[in-house]
């Protein structure tokens, strides 16, 4: 079987499975859109503070849901890659000629598909609530890659993590503080609106930051080069380490298998 | 011989979720991280709010989140209760607990004062933290004794709710059915600025949510400025009885499940 008809099946399988547990493709729809409206309009207001670049906190406020949901992609593809390792399915794979990308890869594919659906639900909401986009049709297309692409390396942190660890429980165990650089983040407020000079420093250092300043970049500013390299930079850089230690951490089990 | 019964079911429930918290980080972490990484969450990040043409809160904007935490960790320390609730009933603890109980309203009593003591240590290291981090404290201990009474109450209320719904789904399946209408009753109130600086739909919900009656009583006291304290104890009270009754038919159902 070639290399391309071993990652469809195992992505066929791994979208599939998504599917079909509503516990794991329900939540990062509702938890971020449910927090986006609670949080928009509860800061509503903070649009009056003197150099706050949106006149809508809504606008300002919906990347942080692209976020979030990836994070959630994180947390369910490690859960499932741990899963498979739990129930010995590793195992047998691994009796079988499949290739170690495939696995990866197969695996990522459902992940980035979930990544794919949850961005276009977060971007149709927010057009529904009244958001309009600075960058256009265009600037729509670069978010959902964007936002693709971010989940495409949560996702393979969170397979690095199952593949390493080989336990559900562990992989849950790195939500929090993946919860933890998100919010100590510039996702409620510009960093230069920061007061607190160690929060500024952590939001500054916190490459999270960037992400979601890459993408908010899009909705409220424009097209800024910038913001765009160091979201897409940061993204890239961080997929790359990780699907390479994914890589790694698969090799290493399937050795001791 | 049935009020001794009664005290001995729940005291026994209690200390086994009380050594089983505190034994397990996996389960006493989350309790203690999340609400102190709420605090500096909002009382760090989102300091400028409190610069908001309008926004008047004398002790500043550490305290005014530090009410609204205080009162998120002591629902949601009810809602990690409830969790344990359902973890009982899935791997069949329950069921024994049901059949060796003779007073079985001492279940309910025993998980709400395993939940009560738990939040007491949460929010003994959430204030010290506050006070670390420089907050200002306008009230008096009286004021202050009606805030911990009222957080308390909440955390009573958080308790039976979650008992509630474990009793009735009996599976850790009833974890977002926990903790969806508390989070969205608390984050439907004035969380970030004050009631009269929202506006919109918030402000329309937040008017009738008693989670702002317990908000707005909650930092009057600590400002020293005491205002619609009874009107929260009021809401709290009322939330606390009908959740009880919630948490006696949960108990009903379960037993009628089990026989």
């Amino acid at each position: 079987m070639s290399l391309a008809a071993q990652v469809g099946h195992l992505a066929r399988r791994s979208i599939v499975r998504t599917l079909r547990q509503p516990a794991s493709s329900i939540p990062p729809l509702i938890f971020p859109t449910a927090l986006l409206a609670v949080t928009s309009a509860g800061l509503n207001s903070a649009t009056r503070l003197p150099g706050f670049p949106s006149s809508s906190f809504l606008a300002f406020f919906l990347a942080f849901p692209f976020i979030q949901g990836a994070l959630f992609a994180t947390m369910n593809a490690g859960t499932d890659l741990a899963r498979d390792i739990q129930t010995g399915f590793l195992n047998r794979l691994a009796l079988t000629p499949m290739r170690g990308a495939a696995l990866i890869a197969g695996h990522l594919a459902g992940v980035v598909t979930m990544g794919f659906v949850q961005a276009c639900f977060y971007l149709t909401v927010g057009l529904i609530a009244g958001v309009s986009l600075a960058t256009g049709a265009l600037g729509a297309v670069t978010i959902l890659a964007l936002a693709t692409l971010i989940a495409l390396a949560f996702g393979a942190l969170g397979a690095f993590f199952a593949l390493r660890t080989g336990s559900g429980e562990a992989v849950q165990g790195l939500f929090p503080l993946l919860f933890v650089g998100l919010f100590l983040s510039s996702m409620n407020l510009p960093r230069n609106l920061i007061e607190i000079d160690w929060f500024r420093f952590a939001a500054t250092v916190n490459p999270i930051s960037y992400l979601i300043e890459g993408v908010r970049s899009l909705i409220i500013t424009g097209w800024d080069g910038q913001a765009l390299a160091l979201g897409f930079g940061i993204a890239a850089i961080l997929a790359l380490v990780s699907l390479a230690a994914a890589s790694w951490a698969l090799h290493e089990r399937l050795t001791r298998t | 011989m049935r009020v001794k019964a009664f005290f001995s079911v729940a005291l026994a429930v209690a200390w086994r979720v009380l050594h089983n918290v505190f034994t397990t980080p996996a389960l006493l972490l989350p309790s203690l991280v999340f609400p102190l990484f709420f605090f500096v969450a909002f009382a760090g990040g989102l300091s400028r709010v409190s610069k908001i043409p309008g926004f008047h809160f004398a002790p500043g904007y550490t305290a005014f989140q530090f009410v609204f935490v205080l009162i998120q960790s002591a629902a949601f320390g009810g809602v990690f209760t409830g969790f344990g609730v359902a973890r009982d009933f899935e791997s069949g603890f329950a069921r024994r607990l049901l059949i060796a109980a003779p007073r079985r309203g001492g279940l309910i009593a025993g998980y709400a004062l395993a939940a009560v003591a738990r939040w007491m240590v949460t929010a003994t290291i959430l204030t010290v933290v506050a006070l670390a981090a420089g907050m200002n404290v306008g009230g008096d201990g009286v004021d202050l004794f009606g805030l911990y009474g009222l957080a308390l109450l909440v955390s009573l209320v958080g308790t039976l709710w979650a008992t509630g719904v474990a009793m009735r789904v009996r599976s850790m399946q009833a974890g977002p059915i926990m903790q969806m209408p508390v989070f969205l009753t608390l984050f439907f109130a004035p969380v970030y600025v004050p009631l009269s600086l929202l506006r919109g739909w918030l402000h329309a919900v937040a008017s009738v949510n008693p989670a702002t009656a317990l908000l707005e009583a909650g930092r009057s006291l600590i400002a020293g400025d005491p205002a619609h304290v009874a009107l929260a104890f009021a809401a709290a009270l009322a939330l606390a009885t009908g959740f009880t009754l919630w948490a006696w038919r949960g108990l009903k159902s379960a037993e009628r499940a089990a026989a």
